[in-house]
């Protein structure tokens, strides 16, 4: 299956540019999808989640335009075709 | 002969550089824009000097990232320089400290970082391992986190020994002499306001320096009290009579001259600011029996403060003094701080 992941420019920079990236993951949770993102772009990665695996605290992830913070987190379901948005939250006011 | 300073803020890294012996100064930056700098160092050791500089991104997260260039282009490690192995179950927050070890060491970096975590590199600083021993020790724990964090600041590499000596906010002071395998607290004689007795451990110490001429003496300001040792942290006496207050962030000893430290004392935890405003640096030649304020080409009515790793030396002769204050200033002195500007 194929996801669509939407990026912010700031984040760009680490995939030669790209906002739109079309990725292949091996299962169907988030968690999978990340796993695929990082292993094709490893800083990228690095900073969209920590080492523990967590999404970073002021990092936002929409998947189909619902937050996974009020999903399932990193077992939210992604399906075939499902757009994952990655935006900075609003910190600091 | 060129003199660099790197200057770490919030905004990103600035390099002041001077080719006249340190009478008038360049900046060339900001590199690393919007990314707080939370420290920086400059490895003299490698033929191009390198600047290794701990990032903290913001929303994305911290990195170490390394210049050898003065800053032309930054290069980070794809997995990260530092980030702690499955099994330890936590993430780097932020890194506190970048500290080149010896010549005779060349390679090796070390790092003190949040969660309360000490770290080497034997790369130059493209990647650090996690120091088990510390790591692991049974009172991590109980180590708290001081005001901004808890983390290991200090981190101070003995030249001529296996010695390794860290200071922790909060935690204190731990040694250890076989590099990094066993540790000790070493705070016996320091205060803590903030607790009952005075503890084993758990002092809230800002910053420790070894002094230039004997490897065993230290000093350390301390979240309230000034202390030396001379038989390194096996305990501690006050030398903060003289000084106008005994709260500070900075303590810097000589890297040429026995006896020789530098403090800015500000009031207090809950008044962080010099006295009467009146931003000075305070200077012993005795190891601390006695000290001289130095203003001259300091600001009266400075309502800032100056945190822990915003003072430092140079290694010319005479040593330059260089302190930065939070509100964005930078004042450098040629003469060991007698004038600064």
């Amino acid at each position: 299956m194929t996801v669509q992941v939407l990026l912010p420019g700031v984040l760009a920079a680490l995939t030669g540019g790209a906002k739109h990236l079309d990725v292949e993951p091996q299962g169907e949770t988030l968690a999978d999808l990340l796993d695929a993102l990082a292993a094709e772009h490893p800083l990228l990665g690095r900073r969209i989640r920590d080492e523990t695996g967590q999404v970073r605290r002021f990092v936002n992830v929409y998947v189909d335009g619902d937050d996974v913070r009020f999903q399932a987190g990193l077992a939210t379901q992604v399906r075939d075709g499902a757009e994952v948005h990655v935006l900075p939250s609003v910190a600091g006011g | 002969m060129t003199d660099l300073l790197a200057i770490g803020t919030r905004k990103g890294l600035w390099l002041a550089r001077s080719d006249d012996d340190r009478r008038t100064w360049s900046l060339d930056g900001p590199h690393l824009l919007a990314q707080e700098i939370a420290a920086v160092c400059i490895d003299t050791r490698p033929p191009a000097p390198r600047v290794l500089a701990g990032i903290q991104y913001g929303h994305w997260g911290p990195t170490v990232m390394w210049s050898d260039d003065l800053g032309a282009s930054w290069q980070e490690t794809d997995h990260g320089a530092i980030r702690f192995p499955e099994d330890a179950g936590a993430a780097l927050a932020r890194v506190w400290q970048l500290r080149p070890d010896t010549t005779d060491r060349p390679d090796v970096v070390w790092a003190g970082c949040e969660p309360h975590s000490l770290w080497r590199s034997t790369d130059g600083g493209s990647s650090f391992e996690l120091v088990r021993g510390l790591w692991d020790h049974p009172h991590r724990p109980t180590w708290e986190p001081g005001g901004g964090g808890g983390a290991v600041h200090t981190v101070l590499p003995d030249p001529a020994s296996n010695r390794v000596t860290v200071a922790m906010s909060t935690g204190g002071v731990y040694v250890s002499e076989d590099g990094g395998e066993k540790w000790e607290p070493r705070n016996r004689g320091i205060s803590a306001v903030f607790l009952p007795e005075p503890p084993e451990y758990g002092q809230c110490v800002h910053k420790v320096a070894v002094d230039a001429g004997d490897p065993d003496r230290f000093y350390a300001q301390n979240h309230f009290g000034v202390f030396r040792t001379d038989d390194a942290g096996g305990s501690w006496t006050s030398i903060a009579e003289g000084l106008p207050a005994d709260f500070g962030f900075p303590i810097v000893a000589s890297p040429r001259t026995p006896g020789t430290a530098w403090v800015v004392p500000l009031v207090a935890d809950m008044q962080r600011v010099p006295p009467e405003g009146r931003f000075r640096v305070h200077r012993t030649r005795d190891a601390g029996a006695t000290w001289t304020e130095l203003g001259n080409g300091l600001p009266d009515a400075a309502w800032t403060a100056v945190m822990r790793d915003a003072l430092c030396a140079d290694e010319r002769d005479p040593t330059g003094i260089y302190v930065g204050t939070r509100d964005g200033c930078v004042y450098a002195s040629a003469d060991e701080g007698d004038t600064s500007r």
